[in-house]
């Protein structure tokens, strides 16, 4: 266990250290000048350099990446460009917003996903799968952008009931939640119906009929627990994405959350808060994947004993 | 009659289709008494297990339904339950046990709560009562520890612990009736004779019937009372036991029994079973099912179809040669039937000259890594210092259980598994030095035919490529014109039309499949071929097909076997000298007439009474060998076999014996026959 923890925390340094690298790099070869969009087109050449010398952009790109480097090991974000403030407050306001977010909508995804997928696989073949599965076509389909404005219309603006944007209360936090969820939920209830519908050809599965237990039992007791797995990693890598911030879903409803800031940084070309974002989003992917390997340990006893050994 | 437990009368099920109904169980009707048990006796496909699942009602698949029938379990007819209480019967008064251990218990439970849940669905114990239920159900199938054990995970017990805990749970509602469809075929021989004498015991003292479904003649004589053989859907023959071995009276019976390869046959085809089983289809018969594949067929048998006819006390036949009316046309019934394959003349132990391989003190390990730095903490010692020799156009057979490292020796000298240490000598030729382009251009002199024909040929490809992708690959035939007549001549020398080279691996049966891969080896004209466990997943009747192939080209090309397998009458029929191996290391070698039938090592001795015997008269009492194969990673010091052996010595854990060899030229390593 301290074996594995151990080796993912290394994992980790090598992904920052690689991601930042990579990013860094990338920014500065596509076009587009932080300078320029902070002081408009029009303005002096003189002042432009003043500027840059200021923001230290015109240090050699090997000396800006090392300063870079020296700051990060102090924890260091640095500081917006546009804004004047330290990345790691700006972090700290926008990443609750998002992990409550995309949680929520894991929630509403998980809520929706199992009963469709269980149901679908259990009765195979039949009316109720091919609505269960038209359903989940239909939310893979339409995307957030679409989801979105439509949720609004219809539940703040024709009935009134909810927010229409912002992030005040509880009560804004539905519709952005329904929004990722249905999408979310589309994708995870065929992979349930999938996994499923394997494990119910298993031996086992004929096993526990034989015993005499009932269908409920058996799928749920028996199969679903074998279903999990495959379902835990695509749960994993999509919590992974969200973690980083729905960017669409964040902007239709101005939520002020990662992915919202990311855009807005990329657009001002404010290459501190650019990086910081990137980083954020590869270490959320490593803390998922450590969070998902234990979840499959604790899940399945043969490899929980693999590496005890 | 009173003890009767179940009955089954003109049971159908069939398979509806896009293309219309497949009967594959056909009327199927028996009986068993209270203490019996029957066996199911038939080849894959014959609808055995078919019956089984309709008995329990549990079938495989939405496009299955049982059509027809009566099922009666101690006055319940079961086809006419509501599926509620089809489920109190399932698991209590009617358990039934798989073929594949490995797979039939859920991987995410300990097997302590997967027998709990059975109990506690039939019994209602709660708490400590159900705890101690648990334990008294693994104790009766003989689990040491069974405290512990109960704690642990399936993929923690091997394969005959696994089969135990399967009984167990079937016990769990103390059920009138025990199915038990293969139960010991995925199993090795003496894990097999440890479960089949549970099975005995526990019938034994709880009295209850069972429906053993077999394709396996042996396992049969050990354990039936009575037998009823399927064939297409239906049952031909079903006798007393004793009366079946001692006479089978259906064609088809009596082929399975010539079929059966012994040491007697040696230098002898084996009888076949022409063709193919015809298609069950809704359209009907209008006569013999087997009648296209029987030797005795007369026009009757095309043009009416024959019901079982009584043949005697407890005997049925569905067969016209038994039936009063046309009993004339066939003389007297029973005799007029072919006798086995008549014997060819052959020449005897066919010339060898000097030797073709030679293996000397093989050792393959595989090192245990651990830890974030891949630390070696240990060695699997999978092939332990191996020493065999093969001669120009001999057989030597490498039985042993699994787990033993029969395979792993296979693959080191093939070179597919570079040895750890020890010697390789082909052709004079040393192979375990030999590297690159030159261990590649020799590869034409060895090649490989693998257990499944159905997963070793990529299924894209087209029979006819992939007999010639050898000989492109060693540029043994560069010419492609002269290629194409060499795939047909081996299509032809293995018995499959010319055509076939067109198609897919997925078109042919197994035993179909098996010859094209025999073709694909024999294409780069090999000197060895080693063929592991080539008819461990064919049927008795196809296995005699390809064992007769196999021996009919070693006499044309004078091709060398080296032939891996656990199934000793096969070696008997089959090789010339034969290698015992145990955990890694050979115990005894020598000629197979030898080793045999008067085994020296213990361990022979308790692998060949292990195997189930057809004839009454030769059975022995079976060596009973406790618990499993120890861990290659971590063997038993001194001689490996110690442990479990009936004859050790407090001297046996000291050292590795030294071969002996004795007066018939056979090796030994055991202490009791010391080196002089």
């Amino acid at each position: 266990m301290l074996h594995f923890l151990a080796s993912r925390l290394l994992s980790a340094l090598l992904v920052i250290f690689g991601v930042s690298t990579v990013v860094f790099l990338l920014i500065h070869i596509v076009p587009g000048d932080p300078v320029e969009v902070m002081l408009g087109e029009a303005s002096q050449a003189a002042d432009r350099e003043a500027l840059r010398h200021a923001l230290g952009l015109d240090l050699p790109l090997w000396t800006q990446l090392m300063n870079y480097y020296g700051h990060l090991l102090q924890f260091d974000l640095g500081t917006s460009l546009q804004s004047k403030r330290p990345i790691g407050d700006m972090m700290l306001e926008a990443l609750p917003a998002t992990a409550q977010l995309a949680l929520a909508g894991m929630v509403v995804a998980m809520l929706v996903a199992f009963p469709l997928g269980i149901l679908a696989a259990v009765r195979k073949d039949t009316p109720l799968d091919s609505g269960a599965m038209a359903f989940s076509m239909l939310g893979i389909s339409i995307p957030h952008f679409w989801m979105g404005p439509l949720l609004i219309l219809f539940f703040s603006l024709w009935l009134g009931w909810l927010p229409v944007s912002g992030r005040d209360d509880w009560a804004s936090l539905v519709l952005p939640a329904l929004t990722l969820g249905t999408g979310l939920a589309a994708i995870l209830s065929r992979m349930v119906r999938a996994s499923l519908l394997e494990v119910l050809g298993e031996d086992f599965v004929r096993t526990a009929r034989a015993k005499g237990l009932s269908e409920s039992r058996v799928v749920l007791r028996h199969a679903l627990r074998n279903a999990l797995l495959p379902v835990i990693t695509v749960l994993g890598l999509q919590l992974g994405t969200l973690l980083g911030g729905a960017v669409i879903t964040e902007i239709v409803f101005s939520w002020p959350g990662v992915g919202q800031m990311t855009i807005d940084a990329i657009n001002r070309r404010d290459y501190p808060v650019v990086q910081a974002c990137v980083l954020l989003i590869s270490l959320s992917y490593v803390g998922i994947n450590t969070l998902t390997d234990l979840v499959y340990a604790w899940l399945d006893p043969r490899i929980r004993l693999a590496e005890d050994s | 009659m009173n003890d009767l437990v179940l009955k089954v009368e003109g049971l159908t099920t069939c398979f509806d289709t896009a293309s219309g109904s497949l009967y594959a169980v056909d009327g199927v009707g028996f009986e068993i008494c209270r203490g019996e048990t029957l066996a199911l006796l038939g080849e894959s496909g014959c609808g055995k297990s078919l019956t089984a699942f309709s008995l329990m009602r549990l079938l495989p698949t939405r496009q299955a339904r049982i059509a027809a029938g009566r099922v009666v379990l101690g006055g319940d007819d079961l086809l006419a339950l509501p599926e509620l209480r089809m489920r109190d019967i399932r698991g209590n008064r009617m358990a039934m046990i798989f073929q594949e251990p490995m797979t039939s218990l859920n991987p995410v439970m300990t097997v302590g709560e997967q027998i709990a849940e059975a109990v506690v669905r039939h019994g209602k114990l709660r708490g400590r009562a159900l705890a101690s239920r648990v334990i008294e159900l693994l104790d009766a199938v003989g689990i040491p520890d069974a405290a512990q054990r109960s704690n642990e995970y399936p993929h923690m017990l091997s394969g005959g612990m696994k089969q135990r805990i399967m009984i167990a749970m079937a016990l769990a509602g103390e059920p009138d009736l025990l199915i038990a469809d293969e139960p010991t075929t995925a199993l090795d021989v003496t894990i097999q004779a440890q479960v089949l004498e549970l099975m005995r015991d526990l019938q034994r003292s709880k009295g209850m019937a069972i429906l053993l479904i077999t394709h396996d003649l042996g396992v049969v004589a050990e354990m039936a009372d009575r037998v009823a053989v399927m064939y297409a859907g239906q049952i031909v023959e079903q006798a007393e036991s004793r009366d079946f071995f001692a006479s089978p009276c259906h064609p088809y019976s009596r082929k399975l029994f010539d079929s059966l390869p012994t040491i007697a046959k040696r230098h002898q085809p084996l009888a076949i079973i022409k063709g193919n089983v015809p298609p069950l289809t809704a359209a009907g018969y209008s006569g013999c099912r087997f009648a296209t594949r029987c030797d005795m067929a007369k026009a009757l048998c095309e043009g009416e179809i024959p019901q079982l006819q009584d043949a005697g006390p407890g005997r049925a036949v569905r067969c016209f040669a038994y039936d009063d009316r046309y009993r004339g046309q066939w003389g007297d019934g029973a005799s007029a039937i072919i006798p086995a394959a008549a014997a060819r003349p052959q020449q005897q132990e066919s010339g060898a000259d000097g030797g073709l391989l030679a293996v000397r003190d093989l050792k393959v390990y595989f090192k245990i890594q651990k830890g974030l730095f891949k630390r070696t903490v240990g060695h699997i010692k999978a092939v332990d210092g191996v020493s065999i020799s093969i001669g120009r156009g001999r057989t030597l057979a490498l039985v042993g259980e699994s787990g033993c490292g029969k395979t792993t020796v296979a693959k080191a000298i093939l070179q597919l598994q570079r040895p750890t240490s020890g010697s390789v000598l082909f052709n004079d030729v040393e192979l375990t030095t030999l590297g690159g382009e030159a261990l590649r251009r020799s590869r034409a002199d060895f090649q490989i035919i693998f257990q499944d024909p159905y997963s070793s040929m990529n299924p894209r490809m087209l029979v006819g490529d992939i007999i010639q992708e050898g000989m492109i690959a060693l540029g043994v035939e560069p010419d492609p014109k002269r290629r194409a007549l060499k795939v047909d001549e081996l299509l032809q020398q293995v018995g499959l039309p010319p055509e076939a080279k067109g198609r897919y691996p997925h078109e042919f049966s197994g035993g179909q499949r098996q010859r094209v891969c025999i073709a694909r080896a024999l294409a780069v004209n090999p000197k060895l071929i080693i063929c592991d466990e080539p008819t461990s997943a064919l049927d008795i009747s196809v296995q005699a097909q390809i064992l007769n192939l196999l021996q009919q080209l070693q006499r044309t090309t004078g091709v060398s076997y080296l032939f891996i397998t656990h199934n000793l009458s096969v070696v008997a029929y089959l090789a010339d000298e034969v290698a015992v191996m145990y955990l890694g290391r050979i115990v005894e070698q020598g000629r197979v007439s030898d080793v045999l039938t008067a085994p020296r090592h213990p361990y022979t001795q308790a692998l060949i009474s292990a195997i189930p015997v057809i004839d009454a008269g030769t059975r022995r009492e079976t060596i009973r060998l406790e618990g499993d194969l120890p861990s290659p990673a971590n063997p038993p010091t001194g001689c490996h076999f110690h442990v479990r052996c009936p004859q050790a010595r407090p001297e046996c854990s000291l050292q590795y014996p030294e071969a002996a060899i004795l007066e018939d030229g056979r090796m030994v390593r055991c202490v009791l026959y010391p080196r002089r």
